[in-house]
């Protein structure tokens, strides 16, 4: 059995200051294990996804094998450990945004594009991805453009933002 | 604080609220739907409107939760007169704020469904839309604003906890709940006060008590709604249900995609401590109860309740076979009480009004009411509650005003992807647990998705089926091999490559996966499929090859 973790395990941390906000969570929760998704939550909002070096980190804080960590965060969907792009294009296709058309959304965005969910441009600046509904459903199709909900999206006018949203 | 001072308190905030009736309230439904349509600009805009014309003295501004037409907004709401304006945003706020407020003379053609009733009405709660609703558990929901306890304790909020705590005992809570004939809202439909009694009768010197609020079900936001439009009322019935099993520790898992339910609670969980209605020795009493919030990370399977404290507890949330239930070893091996969020919004109203009342409302085997979540080809989608058994065809055409353009009913989806359709022949459905299962589907969490002649039944069950293939956490066979075989067959026959050999090895193995699998998503995972082949088989026939 390890031996209880301190305080010093998670010092000295980097100039970084997204880590920081990691250590003073992990801290908060005085290193119980069983926190690792409320830390992993942290991590993933701070940088967007889990880079290797920050998911070693914590496994290092939790004194959690690296297995349990790795198998954690792949499990979950809202965890990624590639990073999602500068700008992000999330089409919902939960059963209500499904029969209204989501697909077709989908489809004009790859026409487009070329990006299918789950990928993300090679110049890392438009991610696409599907969420399996957002809880909006009484505005369906609805699809999030950097955080902002576009209620009954239609195709071109998405297409036509995601254009601005990416412009130099 | 102790029971005098919530009393005082109470009285004063009812006081201020009479006092408040000769003034304008103008409550701004600033539930997630409106939201994304503008509200929280309109917000802005509306103060600022008040503020010119100088009228901060006769108007109060509410944020409040969801009003329920989510597809009309933004909402407003002139109490007391109880007008409903649509689609107002900050261009056409001046003339509104004008008319209702300085001139006391309505705007007709910017009523609620003002576009589609030839004579909309001035006080909402004579459109056929609220007329046949009853609201118990969203009952605040779009009058409160819900980050302000004030606000809820002067619409009998924490009243229930009062009674509770220095009039009633554990066993005469079970005995209410139970009296009451309240079910679980999060899809199973076992009896609350059961429940609760099966978890008080453990000893052990630690249980928990979990809030569900994952609301993996796609197509469905009745709960995120109750949480951001009343998420007092959620508590409340956390300390109750706490109170009555002799739990001191509370977790609420809120799905990580509802950002503004988890702000919200965790206000509502900061503002309850202060005022001594949460944490040690509650209002006084020896009772003690702390409630954390825990954020999901998005898998759907994490809303059954073993795989739920496996999240919880931090880990992989993979489902345990059961028994033992979590009533007996649960959240770290201890005795756990598990409910769904609109269960436990019902609480406080059963606690308040009595067993008797609540079981008088619904049908004989299904009490109460139930929130559903209209979306889909209808014309007025949003958030409703009726009483159960409140017929399919009345939800549809009398509440949610028919289908857009008039177009033909073909079906509607219950219980997301381990529920079934219900075709048109069955419009007169009584909405209640035991209907649905003989029509094979089931209730559900509450997602109800119309559907017309432009949705392809098979496409709808690979739709349901590649959800299940997908969220299946991949522990026992059945549920993961069985899923993906049942894809294949059914991409296949989408593909118009199906032969009659493929659809009678589906029928095989949707049996085998529903009596084989380890937790309810496999069990439940072929339920679609299943009632696609009862009620359109032949959608299926016209696509698969016809010779062998
Ligand atoms: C695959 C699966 C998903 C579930 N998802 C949810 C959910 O999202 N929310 C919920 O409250 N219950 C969900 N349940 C039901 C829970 O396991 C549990 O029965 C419920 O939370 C109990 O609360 P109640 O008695 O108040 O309904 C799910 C069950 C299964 C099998
Ligand atoms: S199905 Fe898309 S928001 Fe619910």
């Amino acid at each position: 059995m390890n031996a209880a973790p301190t305080v010093k395990d998670i010092e000295p941390v980097k100039a970084d200051p997204r880590l920081k906000l990691i250590a003073a969570k992990i801290k908060k929760e005085n290193f119980k294990p069983d926190s690792l998704i409320e830390v992993l939550h942290i991590a993933q909002n701070a940088y967007g996804y889990l880079p290797m070096n920050v998911l070693k980190y914590i496994t290092k804080a939790l004194h959690l094998p690296p297995a349990r960590v790795y198998s954690t965060v792949s499990f979950y969907h809202f965890f990624s450990l590639k990073s999602k792009g500068d700008h992000t294009c999330l089409v919902c296709t939960g059963t209500a945004c499904y029969v209204k058309g989501a697909q077709a959304i989908l489809n004009e965005i790859e026409k487009t594009f070329s990006l299918r969910p789950g990928q993300v441009s090679t110049d890392n600046k438009l991610g696409v991805s599907v969420a399996r509904c957002i809880g909006a459903c009484g505005l369906a199709p609805v699809v999030v453009l950097d955080e902002e909900v576009q209620a009954r999206a239609s195709t071109t006018e998405i297409v036509e933002k995601i254009n601005k949203m990416v412009a130099p | 604080m102790n029971r005098q001072e919530l009393k005082t308190t109470i009285e004063a905030e009812k006081n201020k609220l009479d006092l408040q009736k000769t003034k304008h309230r103008i409550c701004v439904c600033c539930g997630a739907g409106c939201i994304s349509s503008g509200s929280e600009a309109l917000l802005k805009k509306l103060q600022e409107e008040v503020e010119t014309r100088g009228l901060e003295k006769d108007v109060e501004i509410i944020p409040t939760g969801c009003m329920g037409p989510c597809n009309q907004g933004p909402l407003v709401k002139f109490q007391p007169e109880n007008t409903i304006y649509q689609k107002v945003d900050c261009n056409n706020i001046q003339p509104v704020v004008q008319a209702q407020v300085v001139e006391n003379k309505p705007i007709e053609n910017m009523l609620l469904f003002s576009d589609s009733r030839s004579k909309p009405f001035v006080n909402a709660k004579d459109d056929p839309f609220y007329k046949k609703q009853l609201k118990i558990a969203l009952q605040d929901c779009g009058d409160i604003n819900p980050e302000k306890i004030k606000d809820y304790l002067s619409h009998d909020g924490y009243q229930a906890l009062d009674k509770v705590l220095f009039e009633m005992s554990p066993e005469d809570v079970i005995g209410e709940i139970k009296h009451s004939r309240i079910r679980g809202r999060g899809g199973a439909g076992y009896p609350t006060g059961l429940k609760w009694e099966t978890v008080y009768k453990y000893v052990s010197p630690e249980k928990y008590m979990i809030c569900n609020g994952d609301e993996g079900d796609p197509g469905a936001f009745m709960d995120r709604s109750v949480l951001e439009g009343n998420p007092h009322r959620v508590l409340e019935g956390m300390i109750i249900a706490a109170y009555a099993v002799g739990a001191n520790k509370g977790y609420a898992y809120i799905r990580g995609e509802y950002p503004l339910a988890i702000k919200r609670f965790e206000l509502a969980i900061k503002q309850a401590k202060k005022m001594g209605l949460l944490g040690s020795h509650i209002l006084g009493t020896e009772f003690s109860f702390d409630v954390e919030v825990r954020i999901g990370a998005g898998a759907f399977v994490c809303g059954e309740e073993t795989a739920l404290i496996a999240s919880v507890e931090g880990k992989r949330g993979t489902p345990k076979p059961r028994p033992p239930f979590p009533a007996e070893s649960g959240l770290w091996g201890k005795p756990t009480l598990i409910n769904n969020v609109e269960t436990l919004a019902g609480i406080a109203p059963i606690i308040n009004k009595g067993g008797e009342w609540y079981s008088e409302i619904g049908t004989p085997k299904s009490a109460g009411t139930k929130v559903f979540a209209l979306a889909g080809k209808i014309n007025y989608a949003g958030l409703i509650e009726v009483p159960m058994g409140t017929t399919l065809r009345e939800i549809i055409f009398e509440i949610g005003g028919g289908m857009p353009g008039g177009e033909d009913f073909k079906a509607a989806q219950t219980g997301g992807p381990s529920g079934g359709c219900i075709p048109a022949e069955y419009l007169d459905v009584k909405m209640d647990y035991e209907s649905l299962i003989s029509l094979g589907s089931i209730m559900g969490s509450g997602g109800l998705i119309i559907m017309d002649k432009s949705s392809d039944m098979v496409d709808v069950a690979k739709y349901f089926m590649e959800f299940s293939m997908d969220e299946s956490c991949g522990k026992c066979v059945p549920c993961r091999v069985g899923t993906k075989m049942m894809f294949d067959l059914l991409q296949k026959i989408c593909n118009n490559k199906g032969t009659r050999i493929d659809l009678n090895r589906l029928e095989e193995l949707a049996v085998y996966v529903k009596e084989a699998s380890l937790c309810g998503l496999g069990a439940s995972a072929p339920n679609p499929l299943l009632s696609t082949l009862r009620h359109f088989k032949q959608e299926y026939e016209n696509r698969i090859e016809k010779e062998i």
